[in-house]
């Protein structure tokens, strides 16, 4: 029964890990970039509820109405001021410069944070539990956590699948040249599904504040499991996405009823076997670039 | 110039030049100062040294793999660790001589980043450089559950205590500076070989190259296998320079930060390009020191700028876009009669081009 109890908290997990790699997915499926700095900015975004919630006294959950849209904002101007520039120099340059904004923010929380942990108080709800028999109960917060993953995610794969901005994305993701010929402004594109990737992050990164404690170095732990959603699930496919982020957090609460130290090796072992016997992801639709 | 014109005039190639020469002519008594250390410095002095020096491979590895391979990664700490372990195990459990330890170490991790490779290998781009680092994460993360390693705590570099420190310290500075010349004239020597050209081919347009016959994967490969020895021989410096191996500091993925800055601002895709960089982030590190964690925003703030706009680094500003070279890796036509003109030294053929990045 405990096991059980394990894979249950551990589909949960993965609600929030799904939360966490959307924006990179939908980054590098649009753009074909991968933000470095992407755990970082979830740390930013778990930050700024802290400020909020803990300084400003803004209730937990009305804190997530400020967060994203400042998260969008600040993915806006960064694609506009930095990403661009980058893609436009081609080659290594996206990476080199993603990493090296990841170690400015990093340490820049450092600076003005300290290395102490924090976490967003939320009052009852970290607490509040379903019991579903005496063994099993499922919190509710990382159920909150799970649909809102899962309403995100379904929600994005709308918006890129029916809206004209979405459609947009998808020509200019598949043939820039071509989708600029046909009148689409590839760096507003960008700008634009920099802002929303940013803005889930803003989303994520909150939830992961009011879950676990954080400190600024935490972003590097948060880039890998995303990229492990990611690459588990497969790439171009954001229901992949979820899928991922569920094997991840399968994978991460079963190793730890096993023993505690055994909970990150045994996604990241996971990760390694998806990648040696199953390279394209459990849900590859497309072929890879 | 037309084929008849060139019938009738004998060009020749060549691959030195002036620069080379007079590179050569200043390099050397450099070196020979540097190989009088131990006799003319401190201890204090000589062990800044040896983090200089394992600066230098650091990044002259990191820019094989990047530089010339195209692959950024950013779990280069895998291979750190495993020379670090690897010398204090060899050395201390297995009993074996420390400096024979050394290239025992190297090798292990030679013959561990091949398997590796297939597996990293699955993933390009960004992808590559996290899922490099997640592999270094692993490899922490066993090593942290291996009680003979020393586990979560870390293992002392006992072998070479029994040396009167003055001498251990010496020995390291001499192991050290041998070190960086392996691995400079590995590079260019790898890049004076037909791989080297290949390289060149692949760094400026992979998928060209691999249809001309260049064989990329494996290339790559080879490339990878050397950086992860020469990372591991640069563990190895770290473990006998500090005399203490963490896994948490051995692993740190601020190592591949370190060897990034380094390329980038000393310039990527050059031999002289990570040398020139670790003087200067050594430099930089020494001088910032009293401003805490400021010293990363501001190298992190550098790295980004240099790659905006100056993506051919520091070198590139110096040697004026390939015009200087003290490692001559290309080819130059030379007309026999220019020699005796006054045109001036011509930017090299072959790989003059500048870096895809």
């Amino acid at each position: 029964m405990e096991w059980l109890n394990a894979v249950l908290q551990g589909i949960l997990l993965g609600g929030l890990y799904a939360l966490l790699a959307a924006g990179l997915s939908l980054m590098f499926g649009v753009m074909r970039i991968v933000n470095l700095a992407h755990g970082v900015l979830a740390v930013v975004a778990a930050y700024l509820g802290y400020f909020l919630v803990d300084k400003l006294s803004v209730p937990a959950f009305l804190c997530i109405v400020i967060v994203i849209p400042v998260m969008a904002g600040i993915g806006y101007v960064l694609q506009l001021g930095l990403l661009n520039p980058a893609i436009a120099r081609g080659g290594l340059a996206p990476i080199l410069v993603t990493f090296g904004l990841a170690v400015v923010v990093t340490n820049l929380l450092q600076q003005f944070f300290s290395a102490d942990t924090r976490s967003i108080q939320t009052g009852a709800i970290a607490t509040d539990s379903i019991q579903i028999n005496d063994e099993i109960a499922i919190g509710v917060f990382p159920l909150v956590t799970f649909i809102v993953g899962v309403v995100v995610i379904a929600g994005l794969q709308t918006y890129l699948s029916r809206s004209r901005t979405g459609r947009a994305m998808r020509a200019a993701s598949d043939d820039k040249d071509a989708a600029q010929l046909m009148g689409i402004d590839n760096r507003r594109i960008y700008a634009i599904a920099t802002a929303i990737a940013l803005g889930v992050v803003g989303l994520a990164g909150v939830f992961l504040g009011m879950r676990t404690q954080f400190s600024p170095t935490y972003g590097d732990a948060t880039l890998i499991f995303a990229f492990e959603a990611v690459i588990i699930g497969g790439l171009g496919s954001l229901w992949g996405t979820l899928i991922g982020g569920v094997v991840l957090g399968i994978a991460q609460a079963v190793g730890a009823q096993i023993n505690p130290a055994y909970g990150i090796l045994a996604g990241n072992l996971v990760f390694l076997a998806i990648l040696a016997f199953r390279p394209t992801g459990l849900l590859q639709k497309a072929v890879n670039s | 110039m037309t084929i008849q014109e060139s019938a009738t005039m004998p060009v020749k190639v060549r691959r030195a030049t002036k620069s080379s020469w007079t590179g050569l002519a200043v390099m050397t008594p450099i070196l020979i100062l540097l190989a009088l250390g131990p006799y003319i410095l401190g201890r204090g002095m000589q062990q800044n040294l040896v983090i200089l020096f394992s600066l230098i491979v650091l990044g002259t590895m990191w820019n094989l793999l990047a530089g010339y391979g195209g692959m950024v990664s950013i779990g280069q700490q895998a291979y750190i660790g495993i020379g670090a372990y690897g010398l204090v195990y060899i050395a201390d459990t297995l009993g074996i001589d420390p400096f024979l330890a050394v290239p025992l170490a190297v090798i292990i991790a030679g013959v561990l980043s091949l398997p590796i490779s297939f597996l990293a290998f699955r993933l390009s781009g960004g992808y590559f450089a996290i899922g490099t680092w997640v592999i270094a994460e692993v490899v922490k993360l066993i090593v942290e559950q291996m009680d003979v390693l020393g586990a979560g705590s870390g293992v002392s570099f006992m072998a070479v205590t029994e040396l009167s420190p003055g001498r251990r310290i010496a020995y390291v500075y001499w192991l050290s500076l041998i070190a960086v010349v392996i691995a400079v004239a590995v590079t260019y020597l790898l890049m004076r070989s037909r791989l080297g050209l290949g390289f060149t081919a692949i760094r400026d347009d992979s998928v060209a190259a691999g249809s001309l016959g260049v064989r990329v994967t494996r290339s790559k490969r080879i490339v990878y296998v050397i950086a992860g020895m020469g990372c591991a021989l640069a563990g190895s410096m770290i473990a006998a320079n500090t005399l203490r191996v963490q896994p948490e500091s051995i692993f740190s993925v601020e190592y591949s930060a370190f060897m990034i800055f380094i390329v980038v601002i000393g310039g990527i895709g050059t031999i002289e390009g990570p040398i020139v960089g670790a003087i200067v982030f050594f430099a930089l590190q020494q001088w910032l020191s009293d401003f805490g964690l400021w010293y990363l925003v501001i190298l992190g703030l550098l790295a980004i700028i240099i790659t905006l706009v100056l993506p051919r680094g520091i070198w590139g500003l110096i040697s004026g876009n390939g015009k200087i070279r003290l490692f001559p890796v290309g080819y130059r036509l030379v007309n026999p009669l220019e020699r005796f003109s006054l045109i001036k030294e011509k930017a090299p053929v072959g790989d003059g081009g500048a870096p895809n990045a």
